[in-house]
């Protein structure tokens, strides 16, 4: 019996992604976190181009002026706009937070699922190098990368980026690992192989996939996990020439009971504090709608 | 048994597993033959081996001696490359339907998955084959852009025997088809089973512990206790006349849907437990819980014999008679 109107239009069936969207959606904390997110990127890439900032420029005469209409987020030491500092050096935070993610979930699920997957002794030779590279102190590791290349680069976010990289994949790939090893060995991924399925196959169409979401949430929060590191960085003078980090460090500096300057500490903090505010509650969310022990 | 009529061999199949506390011998030494069109039902208490079996003669675990033979076919030792073709034809139906469908992937792509890697059906034709598919196993193909989670655990295992059925095999091995189903479901399931069979001319080995199941479905019998096959036979002679205790045992432990017969029915309990996996086992593995063991178990181990037409069993007890 041809059923031919069933067969030309099926019934869309509702993926675990949309599924997982529809849960997002009604979590309000991470939808809030995710439009304040989506806010500050656009305050900080667009505003400073639309008006023209220029952060660079020094202006003596007008140092440490407060906010007002002109200078609406008053001027630093040397008289510099603040709010062309504020917004380009969240450019560069926000871009070495994602930049860094996504090399250390480039590097981690690559890594992870080679070792995950073939397991035996390449699984083991492989984690015994994560577990090397996790025992040296990081902070160490990144400061040397850093001093290792301020030589040619002073202030370049590349070799902060690199060094975070670096750094942040090995937990990626202890995550993903674990899970690459329970997967395969679940029935699905046996059915594939016994209707003749080849890894490169069973590794991204029915393993890779299945872990996306577990891997989407730790990227979320590995994202404001970079950007602290990073102003720490630049607070410890190691880092970039102008970023939240190291606006708050110069902002620190200048900062004294006397003449307080206090905006100079206040609105590169808010910033910060604003953005991995959204970022936690974004990956919190994001956690509970693709976890799927909290499914239905 | 003529060979020419086996269409699946399995000859002194040997799967052994290395753990830290030494060898586990899931399967030692399991001979059987799979005629054309026949279900060879395999029982066995859990952890007896016959899931091993299964996987090792699709390859899921590797082999450690013996040999399988598919239409008189080597399959051991092959390359990955000369496996595949031999593969659509030996296909296999997994125990949990809730763990065996890719959670990500739509019914329809899993379904199409085997035909796209196999490239039995051209590109342009895969939705209309998912479809008929689909029908054959009593599935509405509307359905098809949906996603495993949202079909029952009968229609789940539905799709998983859709999937196999996608490359046409001759030879479909049943692990536990039906043992997460409901039992109202399970009829159904069983039912398409056959009625498949009867359609598309397949060959069963169908796995189970549960004794009505296998009964039901197969037309011989082969029983298996600590990776050994001990007896074998048409089912008719193995349910009534079992030779070997442990059958016997089993048997005795099904259920009469009849009161009366069912107070007088005789038990056969068996004491103990099942020696540890690891234990090198001298002599029949069965003696230790044997009711009816003598000194000849103890060092000899039994081989599969035929003791009537037919019939065969792993005892000493016909020969001590």
């Amino acid at each position: 019996m041809a059923r031919a109107a069933a067969t030309l239009a099926p019934e869309k069936g509702t993926s675990l992604w949309a599924d997982a969207w529809r849960r997002l959606k009604r979590n309000r904390l991470a939808l809030g976190g995710a439009v304040l997110l989506g806010l500050v990127a656009v305050v900080c890439f667009v505003v400073p181009v639309v008006l023209g900032l220029d952060s660079e420029t020094t202006d003596p005469a007008n140092s440490f002026h407060p906010p007002d209409a002109h200078y609406p987020f008053g001027t630093d030491n040397v008289g510099r706009d603040y709010l062309a500092r504020v917004l380009v050096g969240g450019q560069t935070s926000l871009l070495i937070g994602v930049a860094a993610t996504l090399a250390s979930v480039l590097i981690g699920v690559f890594y992870g699922s080679l070792a995950g997957y073939y397991g035996g002794k390449v699984d083991e030779v492989m984690m015994r190098i994560v577990d090397f590279l996790y025992a040296i102190p990081y902070m160490f590791l990144v400061i040397l990368i850093t001093l290792q290349f301020s030589k040619e680069a002073r202030g370049n976010p590349l070799p902060i980026f690199f060094a975070l990289g670096m750094v942040q994949w090995l937990t990626m790939a202890r995550i993903v690992r674990g899970e690459v090893l329970t997967l395969k060995n679940r029935e699905f991924v046996l059915a594939a192989r016994t209707v003749g399925a080849g890894d490169l196959r069973i590794i991204f169409r029915h393993i890779l996939p299945n872990i996306l979401g577990v891997v989407v949430v730790y990227a979320t929060l590995t994202v404001p996990a970079v950007i602290i590191l990073e102003s720490f960085l630049s607070f410890l003078g190691l880092g970039v020439k102008l970023s939240w980090g190291v606006l708050v460090s110069e902002g620190v500096g200048v900062v004294n009971p006397i003449e307080s300057h206090a905006w100079l500490l206040l609105l590169p903090s808010l910033f910060l504090a604003l953005t991995l505010f959204s970022l936690n509650f974004l990956g919190d969310g994001l956690r509970d709608a693709l976890d799927p022990r909290t499914r239905r | 048994m003529s060979v020419s009529e086996a269409i699946l061999e399995v000859d002194a199949l040997r799967v052994h597993f290395h753990v830290p506390r030494g060898v586990v011998r899931a399967v030692d030494g399991v001979s059987l033959a799979l005629r054309k069109g026949e279900t060879l039902g395999l029982v066995g208490e859990s952890g007896c081996g016959k899931s091993t079996v299964a996987r090792a003669i699709v390859a899921l675990v590797p082999t450690t001696s013996g040999d399988i033979r598919f239409r008189g076919e080597s399959l051991i030792g092959l390359s990955r490359g000369r496996m595949r073709p031999l593969r659509r034809h030996l296909q296999m139906v997994f125990q949990d339907p809730y763990a065996s469908l890719n959670p990500r992937m739509t019914i329809a792509s899993t379904i199409a998955e085997p035909m796209r890697i196999h490239a039995t059906v051209a590109p342009g034709d895969l939705d209309e084959r998912v479809c008929e598919i689909m029908e054959l196993v009593g599935l509405d193909p509307s359905m098809r852009r949906r996603y495993p989670h949202e079909f029952s655990g009968g229609q789940r295992q539905r799709i998983g025997l859709a999937r196999a059925l996608a490359l046409e095999p001759d030879v479909i091995l049943l692990d536990e088809p039906v043992s997460a189903l409901d039992v109202s479901v399970q009829a159904q399931v069983l039912n398409l089973l056959e009625d498949l069979k009867a359609r598309l001319g397949l060959t069963y080995l169908l796995i189970a512990h549960h004794l009505a199941v296998v009964r039901h479905m197969s037309e011989r019998v082969a029983v298996m206790y600590l990776g050994r096959i001990v007896e074998l036979a048409d089912r008719e002679p193995l349910y009534t006349e079992p030779i070997h205790p442990y059958t016997e045992a089993l048997m005795s432990a099904i259920p009469v849907p009849d009161p009366v017969v069912e107070a007088e029915r005789k038990r056969i309990p068996i004491e103990g437990e099942v020696p540890s996996p690891t234990a090198t086992i001298t002599g029949c593995p069965f003696r230790s819980r044997c009711p009816q063991a003598f000194e000849r178990c103890e060092v000899e181990a039994p081989e599969l014999e035929e003791h009537r037409p037919g019939h065969l069993a792993a005892c000493h007890l016909p020969d001590a008679d």
